[in-house]
């Protein structure tokens, strides 16, 4: 996967541009939009983690939000429990995902096509419903959390310091998925999606492989789930609703499957439309449905997937 | 002596109440080109698809190399070194020629749950997969995307894949399939290059390929073996020209 040039140039500005959104809006008085940046940053994570599985492995996964949920429920049941140390509820919140994601791809990847879509969708469904009867954790009205506690210098009580730190894991996702993608591994995923019969075939016992790819997308995820908690100080089943699935896959559709940068102009796009479009009207759906019924007939490979492309195929 | 490379017994497999393979009995010796020829539906593809790996026998057994391989899946099957062409072309298309071997490559090297270095930069992998294409004469196509060569590329390709494997045994099912005259006579000669460097199983419509090439043919008509011998036997035997071969073709022989 090589980049043109003029991606890469497309990536710097909008590195820097996103580096510079707290002391610009704060000049211009519009602090709402560093929350905002921050959500739209925290979905571009949920939808990388996604395009993983999605557009380079060829799962389509209908119940990617559930890792969301967990990861926001590793923050607001150990906050409950007066657990407030950040890099425990990090390590929770990987590590659940990556244990449910394991569970649930083991048993989804023995299914193919739409069982696979389906079995996924109810999973996902299941832990909603799980979110909804846990009275104790304030059921289906959520429960209100702290932010998690760093280290002194980390505190995320200070919206910079928090959208700084989101900033710092989507890049640090982006450039995971990039190695791993480009790895061995990410080989064996993608040729997987192309042709799983001819990978075994020639020797890969795929179903390990698409699994270890199910967990690490979920556990990437998780991360997503850990960051919204913080963000909206507040965990309910609604992120794991399917809904928020489909709003994801939305995400990555729009941006560009099986590019790495895709998911994340997806998401800044649909969130950002969500945000201006729903100012003039509610019914914002109507004018989005559309629109990305169109996108989808004539731009296949999403907004990313319109420039122009290096030789070699690339992200 | 010593063991033949493959060794199939008794194996049986129907579907409902349709006979695919039936009593089947046969084995190919070490450095031997084997072909089976039938006519259509006569259950070809189910044999291939059972001595891979993707199907299961009712019963019989598959012996590679002296080793029973009925249960193994079709991925320890490839280990082993049991590698497969597949007749309707297979290739992973929105890869270039060379990675398409380079994977087959990969695959050889043990397990690749390896999530840090690029593939694409690792000469492990690109140095042996380039070798193959020049062999091959495809050296100059080595970054074209699999999409974009020619059918007759793309079937040479397959074929590479499956060589890259570093096969004992190589399966090739109808290498020559919805290929021109010109194209099946390139395949003919790089098959023959082929011959007595790997055992192989040709599984072909192309009577020219397999009278030329084939040490022995086995014929399969209706799922069972009615013939087995050099390609001189198997044209002089009056039950293949009746059922196979037709009075037309048996009068030019």
């Amino acid at each position: 996967m090589e980049l043109t040039r003029l991606k890469c140039w497309l990536l710097a500005i909008g590195f820097v541009v996103l580096v510079a959104v707290p002391p610009l809006v704060t000049a211009m008085d519009e602090t709402f939009y560093i929350t905002l940046i921050s959500r739209v940053m925290i979905f571009a994570i949920a939808a990388l983690s996604l395009d993983l599985i999605l557009g380079f492995g060829g799962m389509i996964s209908f119940g990617h939000a559930a890792y969301l949920g967990l990861g926001s429920y590793a923050v607001g049941i150990l906050a409950f429990h007066e657990i407030t140390n950040g890099w425990l509820q990090l390590f929770v919140a990987i590590g659940g995902s990556a244990v449910v994601a394991f569970i649930i791809g083991a048993i989804c990847l023995r299914t193919s096509g739409i069982y696979f879509i389906m079995i996924t969708l109810a999973m996902t469904q299941l832990l909603f419903y799980i979110g909804i009867s846990l009275e104790t954790y304030g059921g289906d009205d959520g429960l209100p959390t702290d932010r998690s506690e760093f280290a002194a210098f980390i505190d995320l009580g200070n919206e910079w310091i928090l959208f700084y730190l989101i900033l710092g894991f989507l890049v640090l996702c982006m450039y995971i998925s990039w190695r791993l993608i480009n790895s061995r591994f990410g080989m064996v995923i993608r040729g997987c999606h192309e042709n799983e019969a001819r990978m075994q075939a020639i020797g890969f016992p795929t179903y390990r492989y698409k699994l270890l790819a199910f967990v690490v997308s979920g556990s990437m995820c998780g991360i997503a789930g850990f960051l919204l908690a913080n963000l909206t100080e507040f965990v309910t089943p609604e992120f794991m609703h399917w809904f928020r699935s489909g709003e994801i896959m939305i995400m990555v559709l729009v941006g560009g499957m099986g590019t790495l940068f895709g998911p994340v102009v997806g998401a800044f796009a649909f969130l950002m439309f969500e945000e201006i479009i729903s100012g003039f009207t509610e019914n914002w759906p109507v004018i989005f449905g559309p629109l990305l019924v169109l996108l989808v007939l004539f731009a296949k490979q999403g907004v990313w997937g319109l420039l122009p492309k290096s030789k070699a195929g690339d992200g | 002596m010593a063991d033949p490379i493959l060794k199939v017994e008794d194996l049986m497999k129907s579907f409902g109440g349709v006979v695919a393979t039936e009593r089947f009995f046969f084995d190919i010796q070490q450095g031997e080109f084997h072909a089976i020829i039938g006519p259509n539906g006569a259950g070809k593809t189910t044999l291939v698809a059972q001595i891979s790996g993707m199907l299961k026998p009712d019963s019989g057994r598959i012996l590679f190399d002296g080793q029973d391989i009925t249960g193994l899946s079709v991925a320890e099957r490839s280990h082993l070194g049991l590698a497969r062409s597949f007749q309707i072309t297979s290739v992973f298309r929105h890869f270039s020629a060379l990675q398409n071997v380079a994977l087959s490559i990969q695959a050889r090297q043990g397990h690749s749950f390896r999530f840090w270095k690029p593939a694409a930069k690792d000469s492990s992998l690109t140095e042996p997969a380039m070798k193959i294409l020049s062999d091959l004469g495809l050296a100059d196509r080595a970054n074209v995307l699999a999409d974009n060569l020619s059918h007759g590329e793309k079937r040479q390709l397959e074929i590479a894949m499956a060589l890259a494997t570093d096969p004992k045994l190589l399966l090739l099912d109808e290498p020559t399939a919805g290929m021109g005259a010109e194209d099946s006579a390139r395949i003919r000669e790089f098959l023959g290059g082929l011959k007595g460097k790997y055992s192989m199983l040709l599984i072909e419509h192309d009577m020219d390929t397999v009278f030329s090439l084939a040490d022995r043919v086995t014929v399969l008509v209706y799922g069972r073996g009615i013939a087995t011998g050099t390609p001189e036997e198997v044209r002089g035997n009056a039950e293949v020209r009746a059922a196979y071969l037709g009075e037309d073709d048996a009068a030019h022989a």
